[in-house]
């Protein structure tokens, strides 16, 4: 059986996902992720052109609130979290 | 008065409310059950001591509030469910030191209803996993065997109601976590409707498949506690606007499954079960002929799919929920931070552990140009077929029962050097997930084999979370009571 991820494979999936990962992490990975992605294929076993998908269990259509004003949290409360902040925003490394 | 912890929900609520319990009575029996059973357990990962006997006292003072139906009652909350003021950390180092600012919805409706929350209970880290083994802090053990897994992700929930630390606990369901866990620890574990309790301030793992819901030691107190949790809540566009019974009456007026039609799914009677589980559970189903209902076998034939398209679906909505953890906001922040793309990179890999890392990675593989028809709708497509399954069972009978999982409790360790088999575990539990329906694990025996709690599964329409707490009570009734955890 081909492998659908290799090692390499592996590595470019966790720079999408923002996540590095050692080249031994990266072949254990692939393996795993291999192993799972195989048992997934079984779906294909089943015909389902005509079948919408199903994204949500939820049928109502989706409803609106009031367009009202209303303030939940403070801006102090929105910052306690931050990793860094100057009482005003969020901090993060210079980009330009 | 030494041994309060051990009463039911419902027991202790009315201890309280007619004032021969006091909320310090209350709230101090826990705590000293904590004491003495957590060195053992590893089941809460914050314990709110101070605050809880002061609010407590506070209570006290005005007396019992009549109008408040659970007034003193000490709970503990899954800790992936914000609490104001208290850590909320997903079982996660990324989120180590988050103290959210807000409650979640269901916490408020807790709070409003006078409850006191006592602690955070242990989980898989994102309630990804079936054990507890994944929590970045602890492993949580089961109070049966301490040698053994409480199940997951809420396996800090059940072991914590299980052994007595609290009166009921909030757990959440993606794809069985808190039916298999309480099924584990042999108590009442129910997954409400898609909808039907608000999501809000739950850390998002597989949106489209998670709901909160009661763990409690008998069917009458996870009423009490749904019925405090259920309702409509506009800040959650996925919360269902439609009333919500009356549980606690629908339970006065049930007492007997004459006329039930109880449909036997013959996917999850069949070969992987385990003869233990078998044989405890086929003797509650016979209990429950004997008590008046009728058994009509059914077919979920798309079963041998369940596992594949639900793994699909919640990997892809999780590695889309969980990329709001980028060290900008709120969680940890490497100290790596020469530019914003090793920050995020950095903060991510360093707080994340292993099996968020795979999900995450599978989840962004799924959802890549190339492969979304392949999987990500495909399994989409399948879910609908499942959920059909459930609509075309549900004709011919009332509610659909099996059992919870096909084994007991297995020991720590045994299923953690293979992810795919830990998966494959969920069998059981993962279609009702994808289908949206209620569930609910009702303890119903030990197992011949291991001696260790056996649960049975009862599916119920959507919404009709009283047809399965009805039918669960009136077999609970009937079946004899577990012995007490070897703690007791």
């Amino acid at each position: 059986m081909s492998m659908k991820i290799s090692p390499e494979k592996a590595l470019a999936i966790a720079t999408l996902a923002r996540l590095e990962i050692s080249p031994e992490q990266a072949a254990s990975l692939s393996a795993q992720m291999d192993d799972i992605l195989g048992y997934m294929d079984k779906l294909n076993e089943l015909d389902t052109a005509d079948v919408e998908p199903m994204y949500t269990p939820v049928d109502q259509p989706g409803f609106l609130r009031l367009d009202e004003v209303t303030k939940d949290l403070s801006r102090a409360d929105i910052l306690r979290n931050a990793p860094e902040s100057d009482g005003e925003y969020f901090i993060v490394p210079r980009i330009v | 008065m030494s041994r309060i912890f051990s009463y039911s929900l419902t027991q202790v609520r009315d201890g309280l409310r007619s004032g021969e319990i006091s909320a310090q009575d209350a709230t101090r029996s826990c705590l000293e059950r904590i004491a003495t059973t957590e060195p053992k357990l590893d089941a809460l990962l914050h314990v709110a001591a101070e605050e809880a006997l002061s609010q407590a006292a506070a209570m006290d003072k005005n007396g019992p509030d009549a109008s408040k139906p659970l007034w003193g009652v000490p709970v503990i909350i899954k800790d992936v469910l914000a609490t104001c003021g208290m850590p909320t950390t997903c079982g996660s180092k990324i989120l180590e030191n988050f103290t959210p600012v807000y409650d979640a919805h269901c916490v408020t409706r807790l709070k409003e209803a006078g409850a006191i929350i006592l602690a955070k209970a242990n989980m898989d880290e994102f309630a990804m996993g079936s054990s507890t083994e994944n929590s970045a802090f602890k492993v949580t053990k089961n109070p049966w065997d301490t040698t053994r897994v409480p199940g997951g992700s809420s396996g800090g929930s059940a072991a914590s109601v299980a052994a007595g630390q609290c009166f009921a606990s909030i757990g959440t369901d993606t794809g069985g976590s808190i039916r298999q866990p309480a099924s584990f620890c042999g108590i009442v574990g129910v997954k409400p409707s898609y909808g039907r309790v608000s999501r809000r301030g739950l850390v998002a793992y597989g949106s489209s498949l998670d709901q909160a819901g009661p763990m409690t030691r008998n069917v009458a107190d996870a009423a009490e506690i749904l019925q405090v949790i259920a309702g409509h809540d506009p800040k959650d566009s996925t919360s269902v606007n439609v009333p919500v019974p009356n549980y606690l009456d629908a339970l006065k007026r049930c007492g007997s499954l004459k006329g039930l039609r109880l449909g036997l799914p013959k996917q999850y009677w069949g070969e992987g079960l385990s003869a233990e589980v078998d044989e405890a559970c086929r003797q509650a189903v016979e209990l429950a002929e004997a008590l008046g209902a009728q058994i009509v076998p059914v077919s979920l034939p798309h079963t041998e799919y369940a596992i594949a398209t639900y793994y699909i679906l919640a990997m892809a909505e999780a590695s889309s929920n969980l990329a709001r953890f980028d060290g900008v906001r709120y969680g940890r922040r490497s100290s790596q931070t020469q530019d914003l793309a090793t920050m995020y990179t950095r903060s991510r890999s360093e707080g994340f552990g292993e099996e968020v890392m795979r999900r995450i990675m599978l989840g962004t593989y799924v959802l890549s140009a190339g492969y979304y028809d392949a999987y990500y709708k495909k399994a989409a497509q399948v879910r609908r077929l499942i959920r059909q399954d459930f609509l075309d069972a549900l004709f011919s009978c009332d509610l659909i029962c099996g059992p919870a999982c096909p084994t007991t409790a297995f020991a720590i360790g045994e299923n953690t050097a293979d992810p795919l088999q830990m998966y494959l575990t969920d069998i059981f539990t993962i279609s009702l997930n994808l289908s949206g329906l209620p569930g609910l694990s009702l303890p119903v025996g030990l197992g011949q084999d291991t001696g260790m709690p056996v649960g049975l599964q009862l599916f119920a329409g959507n919404m009709e979370e009283e047809k399965l707490l009805c039918a669960a009570q009136t077999l609970e009734a009937h079946l004899p009571k577990l012995p007490e955890t070897p703690f007791a």
